[in-house]
């Protein structure tokens, strides 16, 4: 057995850490923490963590399926709590659902076209590549909380008064 | 003179004393004894003088060669450190410190990169001794920076940086860490979960459809404080990090930089980028993100091996549009 034991976060077990301010304005750190944000969010809400120029992190809530999204460049999603399936199609036309300038994920209409490129089960500290030029679909098959490394995109809700130390 | 890469490196013979060699970098002259590094410079007519421990000088230096400079300022304590200028490097003493400045006893010199990198790859050698690992932490390496000049430990200080391309595991792209190429699972880390997620790929999908432990592999992190890169998304860089005991520097960001705590817990202390005067604390817990501005310093503390996402934006042209005002130092209104 270890002598160390490491901390994880979780939906159900999180505590948010403290910003002391000595002579700052505490708005300037832009403090939140994923757990707190997810607990509180729609399932598959993207909201906005970290941002700076057009790149975003978002804390998303992984409950349920969700739509199929599409984005004409990578994104990347980690796992920070539950488990959870992630569908991938190559879509024949990509373009007619994301042009190649589109920042952000988009929603894809019904089912999307193309071929089924397989799935990945992640858990906890996992880490999927959803590729440009697919379409993907998440499956909480125990509800959880993801971190997306992505653009900002007419999905991205940003409420930082909402989420943020003040 | 000794020649590497082509760059002409000013050191001294041994020290007949101590076995170290005195670097002389533009006005600077470094030199180290038993405990201590030395670092000297002219100001109104003076010789000034600043003295660290040689151990928190070599985990600092360590990490501004590592880090290739790095984005913005690498302060080794409150006295010394560079500025990347992207193509060139200062090199300063004082620079921060208003007692200093204020009275013209600082100095800033600037080097092209190459020089400054093959004079601090030349510290590093001269002044690291056998079993001396200035990436391990305090637990882990021991004092064996403490003496005279004993051998050398050129396989820890010449730690490539692993940085992906698109994602670790990808054909082409960085490896995996594991057993088998060096990597094992770290004391602190021995509870981390080493299961792989399942990856079902359809043929002719098999590099398409790819997935990682990010967990596993940083808990098989063999430095601490100094990110690695495992995902790319146009200019966006995750840059995720194990850190144990002190982040052996004061990092000054010249733009914005993002912290997401992963595991764990960190402290850091924020001072002001100018002065080092105290502005804010953060205790950042699992899943705690929070923004540095570009106007501060920032130093963090963890008391057992914790997991860092570093997020960076690696635009080139950010530092100009803070510095001209075009952007303001910290990320939102709200």
């Amino acid at each position: 057995m270890s002598e160390f034991q490491t901390v994880f976060g979780s939906l159900n077990d999180y505590t948010k850490g403290e910003l002391k301010i000595i002579n700052d304005d505490p708005k300037h750190y832009v403090f939140s923490n994923i757990f707190d944000v997810a607990s509180k969010s729609k399932p598959y809400e993207k909201v906005v963590v970290a941002i700076n120029l057009e790149y975003v992190i978002e804390a998303v809530r992984a409950e349920g399926v969700s739509d199929w999204f599409a984005v004409a460049h990578d994104e990347f999603a980690i796992i920070m709590d539950g488990e959870v399936r992630i569908d991938l199609v190559k879509l024949d036309n990509p373009n007619a659902v994301a042009a190649p300038d589109k920042q952000g994920a988009v929603k894809v209409n019904g089912e999307p076209v193309g071929k089924k490129m397989g799935h990945i089960v992640c858990k906890r500290g996992h880490q999927a590549l959803l590729p440009a030029g697919a379409a993907y679909r998440f499956t909480a098959t125990k509800t959880g909380v993801m971190m997306m490394q992505t653009v900002i995109g007419d999905l991205s809700v940003q409420k930082w008064a909402d989420i943020c130390y003040k | 003179m000794s020649a590497a890469a082509n760059v002409l490196v000013n050191a001294s013979a041994p020290s007949n004393e101590t076995g170290y060699r005195t670097f002389t970098l533009g006005n600077f002259k470094i030199s180290r004894d038993e405990y201590f590094v030395h670092v000297t410079w002219p100001a109104k007519g003076q010789q000034m003088k600043h003295i660290m421990s040689a151990d928190a000088f070599l985990r600092a230096m360590m990490r501004d060669v590592a880090w290739g400079f790095f984005y913005g300022w690498v302060n080794f304590d409150g006295m010394i450190g560079t500025r990347n200028k992207y193509g060139q490097v200062e090199f300063y003493a004082g620079r921060y410190a208003p007692a200093y400045h204020d009275r013209g006893l600082d100095l800033v010199e600037t080097f092209d990169t190459p020089l400054i990198m093959a004079t601090f790859k030349a510290i590093l050698e001269d002044f690291t001794n056998k079993g001396f690992d200035p990436f391990a932490a305090p637990d882990e390496t021991g004092s064996s920076w403490v003496g005279k000049k004993n051998g050398s430990n050129t396989e820890a200080i010449d730690r490539q940086r692993q940085a992906c391309k698109r994602m670790p595991g990808l054909p082409g792209d960085a490896e995996l860490r594991s057993d088998s190429n060096g990597y094992p699972v770290n004391r602190a880390f021995a509870d981390v979960v080493q299961d792989a997620p399942e990856i079902h790929a359809e043929e002719g999908f098999e590099n398409d459809v790819h997935a990682m432990n990010l967990f596993a592999y940083l808990s098989r992190s063999d430095v601490t404080w100094n990110p690695s890169v495992t995902s790319v998304c146009g200019r966006s860089l995750c840059c995720p990090t194990t850190e144990e005991y002190i982040l052996p520097i004061k990092h000054g960001n010249d733009r914005v930089e993002w912290f997401v705590q992963l595991s764990d817990e960190i402290e850091w202390e924020v001072e002001d980028k100018l002065t080092g005067l105290p502005r804010a604390k953060a205790i950042m817990k699992a899943g705690d993100v929070a923004a540095m501005p570009a106007n501060i310093r920032h130093q963090g503390f963890s008391k057992k091996r914790s997991m860092l996402l570093v997020w960076e934006n690696a635009t080139p042209e950010l530092p100009d549009m803070y510095e001209s005002g075009k952007l303001q130092p910290y990320p939102v209104n709200f």
